[in-house]
């Protein structure tokens, strides 16, 4: 069905409760892209994004990250990812919009990029989403089943991609 | 007038910490401090769960090292199910563990050097920050930046084939490990096309090392100069004196080479370490008992691996290695920007040492796991990237744990990071009234030479703004600044 390749990492400490969001999310996308038979995926999961994502994203039509957020949301929002955006690199770990603009450098690319935030509440030494984390996760991944059915409009979009779904 | 100047928290390393400097009324540094805000629930979280999921559990710890944790466990276990400590493992449960083990150094080192540390090198420390980190380095030096990303994507991939998978890795269980090397794997690794495979990987380590040796060469001042003082240095080393970054005896030595600490097993490691705590730290310090609180502190990761051990026994890293301690006539070097260079020669030595290990038969073939009589108590060391990192864990009669105690390296290092960051300060900050980027940047340096990782493992609980104010002696704020 889609020609293109697709990236979907999703990205944080499944072993630090909500903080597992980002990976549940990917999981679960997974095993619904292949009962689907959808074409052209491919997933990573990892604790946190780091330089040689640069490498993975290079070559992709569209990327989407997926992480957990403690931001004033409601239950999660989908961002475009602008690589033009100051890069912000102060730690071991790096953000989606650093890994865009180092692909940009390195490899003269921008895939379309997204940043899916789910909206977390615990991030205690355990394992297992808290409830609400676990709806919150369900809504998005209703919500991101139906984009990526079609996901030309998430990458022809982009440029003026100004509507967060929520 | 006493000042106080506080920069808050630290950039580019991991975790939150905060430097105040005080100045006094002539501006003369006074007193510098790191604080550093560590979790230490982990030890008591993993109270009452079954031995075997602690390789599994202390990945949680950190995000950022997490393989180093994993393989730390999972040799203090190795213990207690009788395995014996480290060299009592088959021939493929240890091997494969070493590969896992380069991989993460040669990942961990190659983030340091390419990302975090060669904005300093090739921009200087006063530089415009603007242009003064990665992006600036690639347009500068494009093939470095592509480099560390490689390097990195290489390292990963070792430690994906040996440890499972990224997320939680299970590869190092108690007493072994869960699975051979694929022939695909190691087709992979050993001749993969360009650039991922192992002798490119060899060939850009020596480039690494050759290009700090060059920087050197015109920055000798700086190098040298910039945050040196003496110290102690403690690592494990084999038994023979090797440089051995998974296994071996602890030992120790004084900043002009006399061994303070003869080669001992770690096993017995309370005998000779203990930790001292500070009330304005949550970060405790450990020194050697017999030194005691003032003297037996001491420093640990590369530098401190190349000033204790005899020689590297890789043949690359080890011409290298003679080079490096030629520098200082054979003594300890106590030069902490030369941190750098002894990660670099480490970079080659991981690089080498996964070379024979993807050529070692034993890792596609064996037996994976061996036990013995159960202890209920053990403890495993390894080398992290930073350094030195003790797991010690005990269990009752149910298999569970009772008590866990971490010091891990960056812990280790408290106390040769608080020097390093007073003697930054002493030198850019001395009669200075305004903080410049320049001289904030200078402690970070200072600190950053230790890649220190204070990693909560939990990225969505912060980010990383830099702060600095100035405070005077009655604690008004004078000046901010934040970047």
């Amino acid at each position: 069905m889609s020609e293109y390749k697709i990236l979907i990492y999703g990205y944080g400490n499944p072993g630090r409760q909500d903080d597992g969001l980002g990976n549940a999310f990917v999981e679960k996308i997974e095993a619904w892209v292949k009962e689907k038979n959808l074409k052209g995926f491919e997933f990573d999961s990892n604790y946190q994004l780091n330089i040689e994502d640069a490498a993975a994203v290079a070559d992709k039509d569209l990327v989407i990250f997926a992480d957990a957020s403690t931001e004033k949301i409601e239950r999660f929002i989908l961002t475009p990812v602008d690589a033009s955006t100051k890069v912000v690199f102060t730690t071991h770990a790096a953000s989606p919009g650093y890994i865009i603009g180092l692909c940009k450098k390195i490899y003269n690319r921008t895939p379309p990029t997204y940043l899916l935030h789910i909206k977390g509440y615990e991030w205690e030494f355990k394992e297992g989403l808290t409830k609400k984390a676990k709806q919150n996760l369900e809504e998005s991944l209703k919500a991101m089943k139906e984009k990526l059915l079609n996901p030309s409009e998430l990458i022809d979009s982009f440029e003026d991609f100004d509507v967060t779904i929520e | 007038m006493e000042q106080k100047i506080t920069i808050e928290p630290v950039t580019r390393v991991e975790g939150h910490g905060k430097v105040t400097i005080h100045i006094d009324d002539e501006g003369n540094i006074s007193q510098s401090r790191l604080h550093i805000v560590e979790f230490r629930g982990f030890e008591r979280f993993v109270q009452g769960r079954p031995y075997w999921e602690a390789p599994v559990l202390v990945q949680r710890l950190c995000g950022i090292c997490p393989v180093s944790h994993h393989l730390a466990a999972a040799k203090a276990l190795d213990v207690i199910v009788g395995a014996g400590t480290g060299d009592g493992l088959t021939p493929t449960g240890e091997k494969m563990r070493r590969l896992m083990h380069y991989g993460q150094i040669f990942q961990s080192h190659a983030l340091h050097f390419f990302h975090l540390v060669s904005p300093d090198l090739l921009f200087g420390v006063d530089a415009d920050p603007a242009i003064r980190n990665i992006i600036g380095v690639i347009k500068k030096h494009p093939d470095l930046a592509v480099q560390g990303v490689m390097m990195r994507k290489f390292g990963q991939e070792i430690i994906k084939a040996t440890a499972g998978k990224k997320i939680h890795g299970t590869g190092a269980i108690p007493g072994g490990i869960n699975k051979h090397l694929t022939q695909e794997e190691k087709d992979s690794f050993l001749n993969g096309p360009d650039p991922l495979n192992i002798d490119k990987m060899i060939s850009w380590s020596v480039d690494a090392v050759n290009f700090l040796k060059a920087y050197h060469k015109e920055n000798k001042e700086f190098i040298d100069g910039f945050a040196a003082f003496p110290s102690s240095h403690l690592s494990i080393v084999r038994k023979d004196g090797a440089l051995d970054l998974y296994h071996g005896v602890l030992r120790a030595v004084d900043a002009d080479g006399k061994k303070i600490l003869h080669d001992v097993d770690y096993q017995d490691y309370l005998k000779y370490i203990n930790e001292e705590v500070r009330n304005w730290s949550y970060m405790k310090f450990p020194y050697l008992l017999d030194r005691g609180k003032e003297n037996g502190w001491y420093r640990v990761g590369p530098l401190a691996r190349l000033n204790t051990c005899d020689f590297i026994p890789s043949p690359l890293a080890q011409k290298e290695f003679e080079e490096f301690k030629a520098y200082t006539n054979g003594k300890p070097n106590n030069m902490s920007m030369h941190m750098h260079w002894a990660r670099l020669i480490e970079i080659l030595h991981a690089a080498e040492m996964m070379k024979e290990l993807l050529n070692d038969p034993d890792l596609m073939k064996g037996d994976l796991v061996v036990k013995g009589k159960k202890l209920s108590e053990g403890v495993g060391v390894i080398e992290a990237p930073r350094g030195t990192l003790f797991h010690h864990y005990a269990i009752n009669e149910n298999d569970q744990l009772t008590m866990a105690n971490l010091i891990v390296s960056t812990t280790n290092n408290n106390e040769p990071m608080n020097v390093a960051v007073n003697l930054a300060a002493k030198q850019f900050m001395t009669g200075q009234k305004k903080i410049t980027e320049g001289m904030m940047n200078a402690v970070e340096v200072a600190i950053r030479a230790y890649d220190p990782c204070l990693s909560c493992a939990t990225h969505a609980l912060g980010q990383m703004p830099l702060e600095i104010v100035l405070v005077d002696r009655a604690n008004n704020i004078i000046d901010r600044k934040r970047t």
